[in-house]
């Protein structure tokens, strides 16, 4: 008997699951809120990392497992680290052999680059839109699972519940139609959720639009365990812009870029004078820090802003166009500047979610039958994750996932099959009852105002440097948000189309993350990769070497700890000097 | 600056169009993305009633995922990088003409990703198990591979190509383009023939008419007119060679 499973979104992770999954000949449904090809993955520039060694640097996998436990302040789980270096040479070779269009060695070769946290040319790249180029490759092998009948798409369609059933196991999902606003549920024996970064409850990041999160919160209501929410990457460099913040990516300096800002009238090189031996390629939470330090409290930003200078001015052209064209060209597109004669002027913005659904080493949350891959999931990153490891936890996770689910559903003594309709129809109801509610919602609060709010003093007070009091602040706040949601105005009156009733829904849902993060921060009261507290500088490993679990409640989460898989490298103080 | 933004609006597929105006206060460097948020944040058109948000697609907002592709001024773009600065104090916005509107400033372009299926735009690997390396692609394949490679399925090729109309079946400049792109890769190769069979059925390449507005719009300077030249060449030799071997 052929079994179905879904899998919800469409980026790197939830393509390499589907395809994963195809080739155990498991019949995939698909749902993504955008066509797939459009997923945020696009957004990933400068490469993905892989110790393949071919510049004879004596680079290998266990280096490379070594520094991303090392560069995450040894707080990810240790074995799926190393599982996760060990196979990124193949994954390489094999997004090589569907075709992704690598920059190439003069004889033919897989170019490498250098990124951050790292001494060795890792990093593969495809000029300087390397996940446009990988997505699109997953996104056409699928498009041939579709083609052969194995995989059915459901693009605009938004995840809204999981069906869970009286056993605790997950039986499949109740998804929304965003154009016709048919609400539904779809059976499965398993789901694997794949929904991305959490970016757009800071308002604005790195990340897209579609970045909010609200499908991990909404299973992080339904019971299922988020771990280490409070560690949110700070990317050092973005430009500015009213509606994003937009990358420019860690490759500019992996090529030669330099940060500088004036000091007394002189360029002042800050990161390399600082950190010698790594200089502009320090971690990106130090380079943070550092960009924020310069220009927050020691007020030498450029021009007085909050903006120091990243120059490749003295690259030459043809080398930059080649190997960097693709983000040189944003800059020149959204500033109006040339960055191959003026330095591009940039500003640390909220980029990655290191914390997500908790997952066991076979990407299983606590929930059987539910797995997560992903940037929304936390397993693989600790307290910060390194340039250019995204793509590739995101590509290792899926593709080892369909193994894991085809073994799953074989133990299973009852099959979707078997589970009685109205489990399903009850959790529709839900939803449908909830979204009436929504509808009939005529208050004077406009969403999207309350929205811009709530990113607003989460960036202030939740991301690279954070005070407990602020912080405090923060969680009374965002109570007051959630509170003021229920006098929102829905605006829409629409049977059709009608985005403020899924954006209420988000909203709604990005708000309980948002307590899940500042109260993750607000506890951990030591200093570790990203999560930067003054009043507690230093790491502290006996109190805090524990990945944090946030148990939904209805005033605010449950804060417990969990320890962490030491198994292979032993903690020792992580310096870049 | 204060810009004056008229808005070719539909309620549903089934209903007809309607004009609205807005009145927005943005600065100069904000895109026209900004402009659509603005009204949802407050949704009063310009004679002072309060209307439904205008309804939009937008994800990757840095012009690499082609979503809130629409006419800004009479011209196919995205409205992401379309920066207020250029484009004065009257705004027109319309959704894209070629593709059947869902709401508002959204349309379906489903039909660009059915012939992408058409056209087997895809490598035909055998599997994702351990193969070791891929083929060795020469750079100078790479540089135009990669070219290719970044057509993001936007459809403003199509928008701008008078031969993708209601009366043809013309599956546009883009699908082409990919279906030279995967001919170039040595795997992909493999399966050559099959995509130039297709190519020379109905909505193939045989409804090109060399207009050429494909490449002058392209946001992405995608070759598509050096693809569509080859492939004319390719599959010319092609159709002979099939006609010899009947």
């Amino acid at each position: 008997m052929s079994c179905e499973i879904i899998i919800i979104g469409g980026g790197l992770a939830g393509l390499s699951a589907t395809i994963s999954a195809c080739e155990k000949n498991l019949k995939v449904k698909l749902f993504s809120v955008l066509p797939v090809k459009r997923s945020h993955s696009v957004c990933a520039q400068g490469g993905i990392n892989a110790s393949v060694n071919s510049k004879g640097e004596g680079d290998s996998p266990y280096i490379h497992f070594y520094e991303t436990i090392y560069g995450g302040d040894f707080l990810a789980n240790q074995p799926p680290v190393k599982a996760m270096c060990e196979n990124a040479p193949n994954i390489i070779y094999l997004l090589d052999r569907m075709g992704v269009m690598f920059n190439r060695t003069p004889e033919g070769f897989l170019d490498f680059r250098r990124f951050g946290g790292t001494k060795y040319h890792r990093t593969a790249f495809a000029g300087a839109t390397t996940g446009q180029q990988i997505l699109y490759a997953l996104d056409e092998q699928v498009r041939r699972f579709e083609a052969n009948g194995l995989v059915e798409k459901y693009e605009g369609w938004e995840f809204l519940r999981a069906v869970i059933d009286n056993k605790g196991v997950c039986r499949g999902i109740i998804a929304g139609n965003i154009n016709n606003l048919d609400i539904n549920y779809f059976p499965a024996d398993a789901v694997i959720i794949a929904t991305g970064g959490i970016g757009m409850i800071f308002g604005k990041s790195t990340n897209s639009y579609i970045c909010n999160g609200s499908a991990q919160s909404v299973l992080y209501q339904q019971g299922v365990k988020y771990a280490n929410g409070e560690f949110i990457q700070v990317h050092p460099t973005a430009i500015a812009g009213l509606d994003k913040l937009r990358l420019i990516s860690e490759s500019v300096r992996g090529e030669g870029g330099r940060i500088w800002t004036y000091k007394d009238g002189k360029k002042w090189y800050f990161l390399e004078e600082k950190y010698p031996s790594y200089g502009n390629l320090v971690p990106r939470d130090i380079a943070s820090r550092e960009i924020f330090k310069v220009c927050v409290e020691m007020g030498l930003g450029i021009d007085g802003k909050n903006q120091v200078y990243l120059d490749v001015t003295h690259i030459d052209r043809k080398t930059l166009e080649y190997k960097l064209g693709g983000v040189l060209e944003i800059y020149q597109k959204f500033t109006g500047e040339d960055p191959y004669s003026k330095p591009m002027k940039v500003f640390p913005a909220v980029h990655y979610t290191m914390g997500g659904l908790w997952v066991d080493f076979k990407q299983m949350t606590n929930i059987p039958g539910l797995f997560a891959v992903g940037e929304c999931e936390y397993q693989y990153h600790g307290a910060n994750r390194l340039g250019a490891n995204s793509l590739l936890s995101c590509i290792h996770a899926g593709l080892s996932v369909g193994d894991n689910v085809l073994n799953y559903i074989s133990s299973l003594s009852e099959r979707c099959e078997d589970i009685p309709l109205k489990i399903f129809e009850s959790e529709k109801s839900l939803v449908v009852s909830k979204f009436e509610q929504y509808k009939r919602l005529n208050g004077a609060e406009n969403p999207y105002l309350l929205h811009q709010e709530l990113g607003e003093i989460m960036t202030e007070n939740v991301t690279v440097v954070r005070y407990n009091e602020r912080v405090l602040a923060t969680i009374n706040k965002i109570k007051e948000i959630r509170e003021r949601l229920n006098n929102v105005n829905i605006l829409d009156s629409s049977d059709f189309g009608n985005q403020t009733l899924f954006f209420v829904n988000q909203l709604y849902n990005m708000i309980e993350l948002a307590l899940v993060i500042a109260k993750g921060a607000y506890l951990r009261n030591e200093s570790r990769g990203s999560h930067y507290k003054p009043e507690y500088p230093h790491r502290d490993d006996q109190n805090f070497l524990k990945t944090t679990i946030a148990l939904y409640d209805k005033e605010e989460p449950v804060i417990t700890y969990e320890d962490v898989d030491l198994s292979i490298l032993k903690p020792v103080e992580r310096k870049y000097q | 600056m204060e810009v004056i933004v008229t808005i070719e609006r539909r309620k549903s597929p089934v209903e007809s169009s309607y004009i609205e105006t807005f009145r927005v206060d943005l600065p100069d460097s904000a895109n026209v993305i900004m402009i659509l948020m603005e009204i949802r944040k407050k949704p009063i058109n310009i004679k002072g009633e309060k209307v439904s948000p205008v309804a939009f697609e937008c994800s990757c907002l840095e012009e690499v995922c082609g979503a809130c592709t629409m006419n800004i001024n009479g011209r196919a773009r995205q409205a992401c990088s379309t920066l207020l600065r250029d484009l004065g104090g009257k705004i027109n916005l319309a959704p894209l003409r070629k593709f059947p509107v869902i709401r508002d400033l959204i349309v379906d372009r489903r039909k660009i990703f059915d012939a992408l299926k058409r056209v087997k735009a895809w490598i035909p690997i055998d599997g994702t198990y351990g193969m070791g390396p891929g083929p060795k692609v020469p750079e100078k394949v790479q540089r135009i591979g990669y070219k290719l490679a970044r057509c993001m399925s936007c459809g403003i090729c199509m928008e701008a190509c008078p031969q993708v109309n209601d009366r043809s079946n013309f599956i546009g400049p883009a699908v082409i383009a990919q279906t030279y792109l995967f001919n170039l890769h040595p795997t992909g190769a493999m399966i050559e023939e099959d995509r130039l069979e297709t190519l020379l059925e109905d909505g193939g390449i045989g409804e090109c008419g060399n207009a050429q507005n494909c490449v002058k719009v392209c946001p992405k300077g995608v070759p598509l007119t050096y693809a569509l030249g080859k492939l004319n060449r390719d599959t010319l030799i092609y159709s002979i060679k099939r006609l010899l071997d009947t």
